[in-house]
């Protein structure tokens, strides 16, 4: 195949080719792949948003696919614009039966629209039937309410850069029972007692961390002496008498534990809120931080005001594996992963019945 | 042959045949003392080192600290495994999330109950007889060799910090719970918890001391290995011979650095750096642990009060911050 006096010197010279061509084998790949990446992009690009001064490493990061695809449950919400009212227009609850009392305002188009839109966003094709004496009838009175008191009374939170809001779906998203809702789960270790008991298990609660299982009753539930779990970590100030009430590194993994579950939550870190070198400080933090405790609060009268009540409304199978306790509600049940529910999608423009609790629909954007 | 099939990390001559049981342990002779009395050869460590695997000098310090150590592990798998309710498929599943945890805060320095970290207790008690009973052996075995007791001494830089974290700053805390869980997982989380506790602890100048040492002994490990790597055709990694009579290696070896760096050390005096390096890294960070909690409350404040965190300088910049509109939300939210 090759010329004689080819191989005759490659004869009269043995060489060890195979070292070299492990080495040049190697280099050669890595040059390859590096040229690569070079010419063709990171085949797995990123994008961050900047979140805090710069050169100081505050910043979300995602990846670029990850936001191009966007929530995928933005294309199944079902909206429709609202039919303004005319002087003659009958209102839904002097004609038709088991109009809720927080939609006594509503006019009969309007209610019979709302009333499509809601089964398609809970799921629930035969809800608030007239006739039904289903417990999804009492459940649903509340959650109305519950949801008109989140529009009308906590914009600082769903609106807070821009008009937002929400609706079932929010939480739904087409299904009778949310997502991510959470039950009380601890202690979750055997023949264990106080601290040890109520972490170091992977739970879904404690989001596979072998953080406190316990954390979301702490922060959102009424202790036993009336008051919620404060998220405590630091003292404040550099030299301190350490006295009675003073936060503990318990404390501190307390509040770990719920912190993960809010970034968790919001798809975020924590310097989406707090800057890392000091994540106590007010004069710090990044404006999310104050939507964040606002959501906080928020969260807490919901619970207290419409969900607990449903403990005795509910049927067995809907109440938790262990302490047979209401389905409740967190910042993941409505959040499902993105900063702004449904990628912010404003949910509730067309639905000024969801809007208040109080007054009457405001329509004017309409006429 | 090339050169990266003649000098890697592989030892590829390897002598086996009759073990090197050392000196006879008669009369006078002391050295080595009790040793066990098989030993054999491993084709797998020889690639690594020597091929030759024991005989192994226990002591009696060895087999306090062998028993009180097993001890210690027992009872804290036990626990946890007792936790998963004697479950072997969830204790092998939970493994790394298990823990026996020191008692919670309420308990102050009392005695516990057992299933609240009284296990911990008892457990920890044994790991400080077995560690320091290892310590002991290797006082013992350098005074049995006549050796100079360096390796005792470095070792207790590292008992230091493991005293520091279990024992000393827990009584002056007056709590047990402020103790180290044993634990995969949740013996970071306790990291985390701790620093954050104490207002970031990368704010403590002896954490951050500690961080230089232990960076600093990676250097200076690498440095003088691949020095000494550089000059073994010289004889170079003849270093005893070289301390005593300095040669062309370590000649070149020290030029080397001087017209690098314009300083060198010496055969002698670059392990003497070494030694103090790693012992500083634990005694440093012994320190500062110590000192937090106990002394200084928030390492951030502190550290702003004395002028090693600065403050942002002017605006936070907050126009240049992103959007959720630019960065995954429908477009014109948060705008």
């Amino acid at each position: 195949m090759f010329p004689k006096w080819f191989d005759k010197w490659n004869a009269n010279n043995p060489t060890n080719i195979f070292g070299p061509a492990i080495a040049v084998g190697i280099a050669g790949s890595a040059v390859f792949v590096a040229a690569m990446i070079v010419a063709w992009g990171q085949p797995f690009p990123t994008d961050s948003q900047q979140t805090g001064p710069r050169g100081t490493g505050m910043s979300v990061a995602e990846f670029v696919s990850d936001l191009e695809a966007g929530d995928p449950a933005i294309e199944d919400f079902v909206t429709s614009e609202p039919i303004v009212p005319t002087a003659g227009s009958a209102l839904a609850i002097d004609t038709l039966e088991g109009v809720p009392d927080s939609l006594s305002n509503v006019t009969v188009e309007n209610y019979e629209r709302l009333l499509e839109a809601m089964r398609s966003w809970t799921g629930i094709e035969d809800l608030l039937e007239p006739g039904n004496d289903s417990y999804q009838t009492e459940v649903a009175w509340s959650m109305i309410e519950m949801t008109q008191n989140i529009n009308q009374n906590w914009a600082a939170h769903v609106q807070a850069n821009a008009e937002v809001g929400v609706t079932c779906y929010t939480c739904h998203r087409g299904q009778p029972v949310p997502n991510n809702v959470w039950f009380r789960v601890g202690p979750v270790n055997n023949n264990a007692a106080g601290w040890p008991a109520i972490q170091n298990r992977v739970t879904m609660t404690s989001n596979f961390t072998s953080l406190p299982s316990t954390y979301l009753e702490h922060f959102l539930l009424q202790g036993e002496d009336g008051f919620y779990g404060v998220a405590q970590v630091h003292d404040l100030a550099s030299r301190v008498e350490n006295l009675e009430g003073d936060p503990l590194i318990q404390q501190a993994e307390m509040t770990y534990a719920w912190m993960n579950y809010i970034a968790n939550s919001l798809g975020v870190n924590c310097v989406f809120c707090h800057n890392s070198r000091a994540f106590y400080d007010p004069t710090q933090v990044t404006p999310q931080w104050s939507t964040a405790s606002l959501g906080i609060i928020m969260v807490q009268e919901q619970l207290e005001q419409y969900i607990l009540p449903l403990e005795e409304v509910l049927p067995a199978e809907r109440l938790g594996p262990i302490y047979a306790d209401v389905p409740k509600l967190a910042c993941r049940t409505c959040h499902q992963g993105e900063q702004q529910p449904l990628n912010g999608l404003n949910v509730i423009a067309n639905w000024p019945e969801l809007a208040v609790l109080d007054d009457a629909p405001d329509y004017s954007a309409f006429e | 042959m090339a050169y990266f099939e003649y000098q890697n990390i592989f030892t590829q001559v390897q002598v086996q045949g009759e073990p090197e049981m050392g000196m006879e342990q008669t009369g006078e002779n002391i050295l080595g003392g009790e040793r066990t009395r098989k030993a054999g050869f491993s084709t797998l460590l020889g690639w690594f080192g020597n091929a030759q695997l024991g005989p192994i000098y226990l002591g009696w310090a060895g087999v306090v600290s062998l028993a009180t150590g097993l001890l210690w592990f027992n009872i804290v798998g036990f626990n946890m495994l007792s936790q998963v309710d004697w479950s072997i498929p969830e204790f092998i599943r939970q493994l790394f999330w298990l823990a026996l945890e020191p008692p919670g805060p309420e308990h102050g320095l009392s005695m516990p109950p057992l299933n609240d970290g009284g296990w911990y207790i008892i457990s920890s008690f044994f790991l400080l007889v077995s560690v320091m009973s290892w310590w002991l052996r290797t006082y013992l075995l350098a005074a049995q060799h006549k050796m100079g007791k360096h390796i005792a001494w470095a070792f207790l830089a590292a008992i230091w910090l493991f005293l520091v974290l279990g024992l000393f700053r827990p009584i002056l805390m007056g709590s047990w719970s402020e103790a180290v869980p044993y634990g995969i997982f949740p013996h970071l989380d306790w990291t985390t918890a701790f620093s954050i506790r104490y207002g970031n602890l990368y704010y403590n100048p002896f954490h951050a001391l500690s961080i230089v040492f232990l960076y600093g002994s990676v250097l200076l490990f690498a440095m003088h290995a691949a020095t000494i790597l550089a000059v073994s055709r010289y004889g170079g990694d003849r270093e005893l011979e070289q301390i005593a009579d300095r040669g062309t290696a370590s000649e070149r070896a020290g030029l080397f650095w001087r017209w690098t760096m314009g300083f060198n050390a010496t055969m002698e005096g670059i392990h003497r750096w070494a030694w103090w390096f790693a012992v500083l890294t634990p005694i440093t960070g012994g320190i500062g642990i110590l000192l937090t909690g106990t002394v200084v409350d928030n390492w951030f404040i502190w550290a702003q009060e004395h002028n090693f965190a600065p403050d942002y300088l002017g605006a936070y910049g907050y126009e240049a911050y992103g959007t959720y509109g630019d960065f995954g939300g429908v477009q014109g939210a948060g705008e």
